[in-house]
């Protein structure tokens, strides 16, 4: 199908973008990345102090575009030298911006966020926020330059799916920019909820590392995404209230 | 001299970029520094330019890599 999706003039050859953590080891997250299709996957910045997979991720996943992010970050200047040094690390424009307010929900901090989205579109990146899923703070995102706009389905890491669809819909016709529903996808159905919402695509990384096997969740989550997308483009029934039969009424057998 | 490394204080005689980067990741065992950069007092120094930037005493400097994430 010729309907791709192109973020800042990039086409790419899935609308699932998976993250990279929290998988059993290594190989598994290599094969569920593989089987879930995705050409965007999304990495951190940590210091090198920390212990653990570092770049051998990088060197795993070669090949695959890079979305670093700026996740646990609390202020648009902190978001803003992560995502510089991701650029340098990685080498690539593209971030996604997250900086949370709260670190027990966390939720987005609005201001901090537009504040960085702002710098950082200035500075040549290619911005896509992670952000509350309200159609004003999305078309604010989007009049700041962003590439695109990633909304929550609900709570990171909570597998909660689209807690609010009637939000995702009017985002999703509002908005200029794609609109990629990011943290709260729980199981297969919550990715063709959001992608029958409108949505352009979908960013998961729990459902499928926490997934008691991730490589066939990622396999469904795959296979959700492209559900979704076909059932809003082939566009839906109306939902009726009394039972309408699909056989014909004439001819019955015994009448 | 006194520098500030990743948040803690670390004396070093590290006159350059390049000599801390070395002296840090020297159990790291690294092929090349992909994956990897560096910002000091808050902006990010490429890494050509490493080995031609000194340090002075009370430098904030930051190193970061790529990690698995979300």
């Amino acid at each position: 199908m010729s309907d791709a999706l192109t973020i800042a003039g990039v086409t790419l050859s899935s609308r699932l973008f998976i993250g990279t953590a929290g998988y059993p080891n290594q190989r598994i997250m290599v094969d569920a990345i593989q089987a879930s299709g995705a050409d965007l996957v999304t990495l951190s910045v940590r210091r090198i102090s920390l212990q653990g997979h570092g770049s051998d991720t990088v060197r795993l996943l070669a090949g695959r575009r890079f979305l670093p992010n700026t996740a646990g970050c609390e202020t648009a200047r902190d978001a803003i030298l992560t995502a510089q040094l991701a650029r340098e690390a990685l080498g690539t424009n593209w971030i996604k911006v997250e900086v949370i307010g709260d670190r027990e929900t966390l939720y987005p901090d609005v201001g901090e966020l537009l504040e960085a989205t702002r710098e950082l579109v200035d500075d040549g990146f290619v911005v896509l926020p992670y952000c509350n899923d309200d159609p004003v703070v999305c078309a604010r995102l989007a009049d700041l330059g962003a590439a695109a706009v990633m909304p929550m389905g609900s709570l990171i890491g909570s597998g909660m799916g689209v807690a609010n669809p009637g939000n995702l819909e009017l985002i999703c016709a509002r908005s200029p920019v794609p609109v990629i529903v990011d943290a709260g996808i729980g199981t297969a159905s919550d990715a063709v909820i959001a992608m029958e919402c409108g949505a352009s695509g979908v960013l998961l990384n729990t459902a499928v590392a926490k997934a008691d096997d991730p490589v066939r969740m990622a396999h469904a989550m795959r296979h959700a995404v492209e559900a979704g997308w076909n059932a809003r483009q082939a566009g839906r029934i109306a939902r009726r209230g009394r039972a309408e039969p699909s056989s014909p009424q004439l001819g019955l057998v015994g009448s | 001299m006194k520098l500030i490394v990743n948040g803690q204080e670390r004396d070093s005689a590290a006159a350059t970029l390049d000599a801390l980067w070395r002296e840090e990741t020297a159990e790291l065992d690294l092929p090349n520094t992909k994956g990897f950069a560096i910002a000091l007092n808050g902006k990010v120094v490429r890494q050509p330019e490493w080995a031609k930037t000194s340090l002075s005493d009370d430098d904030r400097v930051e190193i970061i890599r790529a990690f698995a994430g979300g």
